[in-house]
Parts: C-alpha cells; structure tokens; sequence
C-alpha cells in the first residue's frame, strides 16, 4: 500500500504489534509472581537477582542478543533441553526467536513498576484482608491485584512500547528476514542503508508518534490512578 | 480464656511475653507505654506473622504451638486497625460486602446487618469511596466491618490515636456502647488510662516486650503506684448509666449500679446539657483532684454532688499528697486526692463517714 504518495509494506508494522502484544502478554504471565516474590523476599539474594531482572537496562543490546542465539540456537542448551520432550522445531530466526528475544530484554520493564506497586501496599490493608478471612489467591485476586492495578497498568504499556523500539535483540535473534522477522525498526535501518529516504521517514514518523502517544498515556494511567488512590 | 507465652522478634525488637492468661470475656485492655510491646502481642495473638513462636490456646482451640500457627485467617478474629486499614479500591458499601461475604454461616455471633449500620452511623456513606471519608468515618466503617464478619474476638489497636478531640470522644462512646450490647469478647490496645478506665474490665500492663502482670480494673485502680495513674494521678471508675432529669430534660443525671446486695444507687449531677453525651449505660470517670471531703454536708458551695462515704483506707501518692479511697453507698469506689494537712487537719482515718464533693462541671469533660 502507499501512504502520501510513498509506498509502505505493511508487514513489518503488523509483525511488530504481534510481537509486542505477545511479548507483554508473555511478560505478564511471568512478571506478576516474579515481581509479587521479590517484593516480598527477606534473603539477602534479592539484591542479586534485583539486578539479574535489571541486567537488559545496562547490557548491550548485541550481549544479549550473541547468548541468546548461542542458548536459543538449534544446538544450544535450551533447544537441547526442549528436545528431550519431542521439541523439533527452531527458536532463532522465526516468531519464536523475537518474542524470547524481546521477553528477557523488556523483562525490567515489566517488573520493576509491578515490584514498587507491591512494595507499596500498606501491610495493615492485607492482615485486614487475611483476618476477614481471605485466603491467599483470594487475597492477591481480589486485593492485591486491584490495589496494585497502577503497576501492571504502566509495566504493560511500556513493556509493549519498549518491544516496539527494539533494535539490536532483534536483529541478531530474529535475522532480518523479510516477511518473517524483519519488524519496523529494522525495515527503517534497511530503508537507510539503501538510501530510501522517503520510506525511512514515514516509518520513523510513525514510530515518533507512537512514542509519544504511549508515554503520554503512561503519565495519565499515573496521574488519575494516584489521584484515586490518594 | 487466652493463655499463652509468645514471642517473636521484629527488627531489633523482640516480644517474649512469658506465661500469661486472661479471661476473654468483656473488654481487656493492653496497657503499656509505646515500645512496649502491645502491637506486637496483638499481632502474634492474631497469627499475622508467621515468625511467631511460643504457645498460645483460645479455650481449648491451640492457636499457636511452636512453629505450627492457626492460620490467621481461621481465627474468626474482626480487627480495628489503628489506621483503619480499608480497602481503597472498594467503596465503603464494597468493604463491609468484603467481610460480610467471608462471614461464616454456621458461627460467630449474628449481628443484624442494619443494626450495625445504623449504630455505627455510616448509612448515609455506603455509595461513598472510602477515599473521601474522615478519620472518625473510617474509625467508624472499620468497626462495622469488623462486627459484619461474625468475629469470635474483636482487637482494636489504639482505634483512637490518629483522631482530634471531638471524633475520639464520639468514638468511644461508640465503642463503649457496641462492645456493652454485642458482648463480643474484645482486647483494646491502648496507652490511654482514660480509654482502660471507660472500656476495660481487666488490664494485661506490658512493659520491654514482658507482661508484667494482669489485673482486674477494680484491683489496677485499688493501687496508689498503678500506671494508670502517672499521667493524672488516681482516678475511680463507676459503672452505671446517664439519662435526663425528670422535670429538666435537658440536664443530665448519672445513675450508679450497685456493686453490693444492700447498696443504694448513688446519683451525680452531670456538668452538661450537651446532646452530644449519649444515654444509656457508660462509665463515670471520676479524678481524686476533683474529689474535696468534708466532714458533713455543706450548704451555700458551687459543688453539687455531696455524697455519703466511707473512708476505708488513706495512702501516700507523693511528697505532701495523700489518696483517701472512698467506699459509696452503691459499694463502688471513689478516690480522694488530699494534703497531708488537709488529713491532720480533719482528722481523717479509715471507717469514718464522710461527704465527698464533686464539681459537676469536672464529671463527662
């Protein structure tokens, strides 16, 4: 399709959405109990793995991404393992690959804003809740969660933002094949190199607007649920 | 019935509580200053926190043995926090459904859910978040929903330390009526001899993590160096009840009960007209330093209560200051803080017939 007279494959914007959606899906399913344990740990170990989940903030997009392909690739450790219980396909290069990719490099994102909702929670709040006779899911389903709903709320929508900006994961995990693993902010580089200039534009307009729109949504989520909150 | 030896250490803080036991019906207070350890016992005693260790049986239930705990949330414990502790996402209508809906059916004491709403006052808030609500108001909703969830024990941790004046007394009034009409066995955490003097029927003193001692009200405030007396000096508490004057309705009187078969009621005139001061059966909190003596009664004077007393015993509060413990004709007692000079001068000593004075303006303030 074009768009102001310039030509845009689609492709890339849809495989971009896809990946973000599942990355933050993926993240929720893991960070809501990583971050709940965490917040709540007395060892002194936490330090440690507090900075094992923020390790992608400071890394080296290519670090990561060189190990990932090494215990990702099709004899890596992790294919190996998966493959004693009948796996046979490939987690590099495909669908696959992006969202691993994407799940440990945006994994801080997801898990720090959840950690301080939780650290947050006045500790009164929930023995109330536990002599009211709530049992711990109870609890967490029908206490926790909705008080610390302003945490998952800001650690969804920059999961999904930041899966959206990445460059250097995805490209080394995912290849840059195209119609398969090429996501936007490869096509933009691609765009570049071939001196497409006019492409690159709308494509990097586009991703200047999305931004923008999501860190302004975050500051609202954060302004109107602490103002409920008091 | 609790009986128990717990301890558990919070930070550098640390609970051992040694033997104790109390009985658990009506009110018992936990008295002690800050740091000494009451939140603490209260929250061992709740199971909030599972490094608890010691023994503790309710009747014949084991709620703590060791490390193995009850888990708090089958004690059929209603908890007043001290900062109410609501659930800031629910509406005050969805906090009392929270514990109404994890009452149990089949035991607990079944209160009428409306009776709660209309005695604690909080009707006209159920469509309200719990966010717009003032102090006295969450006091108020916490109360509700801790009697909503058919508790076997209510604990109330200093309820009233974080409210202004007005609110506190309203508050306990509250407190002093639901607990007399419920009958819900409670323990009050507070470090205000006033509150112990209007609520409580026993007193567990703590003091560095320990329980010193417990005691009935009547015996902590039969003794001249009880704690409760550090602040303000002795103080006699009397059970009883207010209502209005027969052919002045807007004055109120304060009936006693007598304690003894042969007592006589004894009445006091009460310094206010105030619509504030609810009727019905309270607690008459009365100061030795409000309390003058004299031989006979006395005509032409401001103090309008002149009752018949029987001196029974004088002791030394302090350099100079004597306490001269009075029994009324109800049976209850009255104390009386006098000088030296002042018992020379009369010649007072135990078994005499005395009249007590009491300023009506200084009783109900």
């Amino acid at each position: 399709m074009t768009l102001f007279g310039i030509p845009l494959d689609i492709h890339p914007i849809w495989l971009t959405l896809e990946v973000a959606a599942l990355t933050t899906l993926a993240l929720l399913i893991i960070g809501i109990p990583l971050a709940w344990w965490l917040a709540r740990m007395q060892s002194r170990w936490r330090v440690l793995l507090e900075a094992l989940v923020s390790l992608p903030l400071v890394l080296p997009p290519t670090v990561l991404g060189f190990y990932l392909i090494i215990a990702l690739g099709p004899s890596g450790p992790v294919t190996e393992f998966l493959g004693l219980f009948g796996f046979e396909g490939q987690l590099t290069f495909n669908l696959m690959g992006l969202v691993i990719g994407s799940v440990i490099f945006s994994l801080p994102f997801m898990v720090q804003p959840m950690m301080s909702a939780f650290q947050a929670l006045p500790e009164e709040v929930l023995d109330a809740a536990r002599l009211m006779r709530a049992g711990f899911v109870d609890r967490f389903v029908n206490v926790i969660l909705p008080l610390a709903r302003q945490g998952l709320v800001v650690g969804s929508v920059l999961t999904f933002a930041h899966t959206v900006g990445e460059f250097g994961v995805v490209l080394m995990v995912g290849g840059n094949i195209e119609g398969e693993t090429r996501l936007v902010s490869i096509a933009i580089f691609d765009h570049v190199e071939s001196f497409e200039y006019e492409q690159a534009h709308l494509l990097s307009a586009i991703m200047v607007v999305f931004s923008l729109l999501t860190l302004v949504s975050v500051y609202l989520i954060n302004r109107r649920l602490s103002a409920r909150l008091g | 019935m609790f009986e128990g030896n717990l301890s558990l250490k919070l930070g550098n803080f640390q609970l051992d509580s040694g033997p104790f036991a109390f009985h658990s019906e009506g009110v018992t207070a936990l008295f002690g200053r800050s740091g000494s350890g009451k939140s603490t016992l209260l929250r061992a005693m709740a199971g909030l926190d599972r490094r608890t260790r010691g023994s503790l049986r309710y009747h014949d239930e084991v709620w703590q043995d060791g490390r193995r705990a009850l888990p708090a949330e089958r004690r059929d414990i209603g908890m007043v926090f001290q900062h109410a502790a609501l659930l800031a996402n629910r509406s005050v209508r969805g906090n009392l459904a929270f514990a109404e809906q994890r009452a149990p059916r089949d035991r607990g004491p079944a209160i009428d859910r409306n009776e709660i709403i209309e005695r604690t006052g909080i009707g006209p808030l159920l469509d309200r978040s719990v966010a717009n609500l003032s102090g006295g108001e969450r006091q108020r909703l916490a109360i509700a929903r801790a009697l909503i969830g058919r508790p076997r024990v209510l604990m109330v941790d200093e309820p009233l330390a974080a409210l202004d004046w007005r609110a506190k007394a309203e508050l306990l009034d509250l407190f002093e009526s639901v607990i007399h009409d419920f009958g819900i066995p409670t323990i009050l955490i507070t470090h205000a001899p006033l509150e112990v003097e209007r609520l409580a029927d026993r007193v567990v003193f703590m003091d560095a993590g320990r329980v010193e001692r417990v005691e009935s009200l009547r015996a902590a405030l039969d003794r001249v160096d009880s704690p409760l007396f550090t602040e303000e000096g002795p103080v006699a508490s009397l059970t009883g009840h207010v209502e209005p004057i027969t052919d002045e309705p807007r004055r109120l009187r304060f009936v006693t009960t007598p304690q003894t078969n042969d007592g006589q009621p004894v009445i006091f005139q009460l310094g206010t007209d105030g619509n504030s001061i609810g009727r019905g059966p309270r607690r008459l909190r009365v100061r030795a330093d409000d309390v003058a003596l004299a031989r006979k009664r006395i005509d032409g004077i401001s103090m309008q209560n002149q009752l018949p007393a029987r001196i029974e015993r004088i002791e030394t509060t302090g350099p100079g200051r004597k306490a001269v413990f009075l029994t009324l004709n109800d049976g209850q007692r009255l104390v009386s803080e006098v000088t030296d000079r002042a018992v020379a001068d009369m010649g007072l000593d135990a078994g005499q017939g005395v009249t007590a004075l009491v300023k009506s303006a200084a009783l109900l303030r």
